[in-house]
């Protein structure tokens, strides 16, 4: 067979990406603030937000969420994508909140392994610095 | 809606890369074994293809589809790319389902690839989370196996599922994958080697995922006028499924099961569904697909299932979504051996994703080429060994699954 050749090269982008209708979110972890929506028909709600209702399609409001919740289900990762290998092991959880519909996933900080449990209660802290992503709030043991 | 049948298929050797081919290299392979497969089909009676592929990323090439398509020669005639995640083979084998079914076509290729291996393992899952919300879940540490970790945690929670149930799948895949030479890991494991493996999120072990691919994988869909002139062993579709669920896991729902024919509502009174234990379109799309294939009872009905496995957890999920146990006893159902060859359904007696490899644009049409031929009784041929052909097969089920079960097909494949 013919000898194979392959080339090496580097691709990067730099993105603008908006938030759009959902600064708010973003914008309220700025202010220690988690923000959620409700739709106002038939008042389910949403701890990650919905600009629509996902039952009946009507607007949705935007609402301030609890910071204390409980742990519906969680996970660590000791390997995962190449951007956040150096963070490995991480801990994941998805959030329930009490009175609110929907999950809201999170990564839990200030916890070893074998201790996280689901049910256990936890709370939102917040970044000093935020960064105008979803990792601006985090979650730790209450 | 016409009737429409498979009538060749061909698949590449997976493996971890295959720099010796391009991406239209690949295809090229696998419709070279379907075309020879099939001594009376000529380029003229092929009405055009549909493409399946995951990721632009991956190639650092958009538009690749076409170039397969140009590759294999069927320019001028028409095609087009589907892409959903994981399912995307899947989408593409129904899509040209509704190209013949419509009338549209008569012959129509379908084909996927993916070169996973150019860029390094960590980058690809990279890409792969970027299949999850890029505001919501990615900057959280996006990771699928993450993602499917937690799925299981609650399952375990809420039905007792054991991660020693979740290695059975993997030690079943890996060794149904000896037999199988088109197979990436063929492997004989134990419980003890799986969990002692690398941990990659609790509890999946390096051992309980599949691995990512390079290869390509052809099925070519016909019309019954022309199944019946080109093929004499043709295997008929007689069901299709497809639904959905949110892009983010964060918010499916607590609702009620989609009960299939054979279940009550008074079994799953206390089950909040399908929360993340379970993937509610995997569920609906088998319903569809049970419904339009006259399917009561799918553990009696259907002769054996090749399902989506990226995960030994996920096997486990979709044993339920597809009702071949009730919800809840996934873990039950691999420790019965109902699963394994000679059991009263088997599951990817081809080795799955974990023993055959995950090039996920190819993977749902490998299914359907392993399911044509275990259906067309040709595992021998094309195996040259027979140790996993089933006796008389009936009827097969094919069950592609992307995201977090976000898209989800399944088609049903019978002996006519
Ligand atoms: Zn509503």
């Amino acid at each position: 067979m013919k000898k194979i050749l392959t080339r090496e090269f580097n691709y990067s982008i730099d993105y603008q990406v908006s938030y759009g209708e959902l600064s708010p979110f973003f914008e309220g972890l700025t202010k220690k603030k988690l923000m959620g929506t409700r739709c106002a028909a038939c008042k389910k709600s949403y701890a990650t937000p919905r600009l629509n209702c996902m039952e009946c399609g009507k607007p949705c409001k935007w609402i301030e969420l609890p910071q204390e919740g409980k742990v519906h289900t969680w996970t660590t990762c000791h390997y995962g994508s190449e951007e956040f290998l150096k963070q490995t092991p991480y801990h994941l959880v998805l959030v329930e909140f009490p009175g609110v519909s929907t999950l809201f996933q999170s990564q839990l900080k200030k916890v070893k392994e074998g201790t996280i449990t689901i049910g256990m209660n936890i709370k939102a802290e917040f970044k000093k610095r935020p960064l105008l992503k979803a990792s601006d709030v985090y979650f730790v043991p209450a | 809606m016409r009737q429409v049948y498979m009538i060749s298929g061909g698949v590449t050797r997976f493996k971890k890369a295959r720099p010796e081919k391009t991406h239209q290299g690949l295809v090229q392979e696998a419709f070279d074994q379907a075309y020879s497969d099939l001594p009376r089909l000529r380029k003229e009676h092929i009405d055009g293809s549909v493409a399946s592929y995951f990721s632009d990323h991956f190639h650092h090439q958009l538009m690749a589809g076409i170039m397969a398509h140009d590759a294999l020669g069927l320019v001028p005639k028409p095609s087009r790319r589907i892409e959903g995640g994981g399912a995307t083979g899947g989408l593409c084998f129904q899509s040209a389902y509704e190209a013949i079914a419509s009338g549209r076509m008569d012959v129509c290729v379908a084909f996927g690839f993916e070169t996973m291996s150019r860029v390094r393992t960590w980058k690809g899952n990279e890409f792969i989370a970027m299949a999850s919300d890029m505001n919501f879940d990615y900057p959280l540490g996006g990771f699928y196996t993450g993602y499917y970790a937690m799925m299981v945690v609650r399952h375990m929670h809420e039905f007792g599922t054991t991660p020693e149930q979740m290695a059975k799948v993997a030690i079943k895949n890996h060794g149904n994958a000896k037999h199988n030479p088109f197979a990436q890991s063929p492997k004989k494991l134990s419980v003890k080697q799986i969990r002692n493996s690398q941990m990659v999120a609790y509890p999946l072990t390096r051992l309980d995922c599949c691995v990512m691919s390079d290869g390509a994988a052809v099925a070519i869909l016909a019309s019954e006028k022309m199944a019946e002139k080109l093929s004499s062993n043709p295997i008929r579709i007689t069901g299709v499924g497809s639904a959905t669920d949110t892009m983010r896991l964060a918010d499916r729902p607590f609702g009620d099961v989609p009960l299939l024919s054979n279940e009550n509502k008074k079994e799953y009174k206390d089950l909040d569904y399908p929360g993340v234990h379970s993937c509610r379109a995997g569920r609906l799309a088998a319903k569809q697909a049970y419904k339009m294939a006259k399917i009561k009872d799918p553990l009696k009905d259907l002769s054996f299932v090749e399902l989506h496995d990226a995960f030994t957890s996920s096997e486990i999920q979709t044993y339920e979504d597809l009702g071949l146990c009730k919800i809840g006893e996934g873990g039950k159902y691999i420790d019965s051996g109902n699963a394994h060859y000679g059991g009263k359904c088997p599951v990817n007696l081809s080795g799955g994703l974990i023993g055959a490899g995950h090039a996920i644009g190819a993977s749902g049409l490998m299914q359907a080429v392993f399911a044509f031929w275990q259906l067309q009784g040709t595992i021998k041929k094309h195996f040259k060994n027979n140790k996993l052909q089933i006796k008389k097969p009936k009827r097969g089920l094919i069950h592609s699954h992307g995201g977090t079960g976000t898209y989800v097909t399944a088609t049903v494949m019978e002996k006519p």
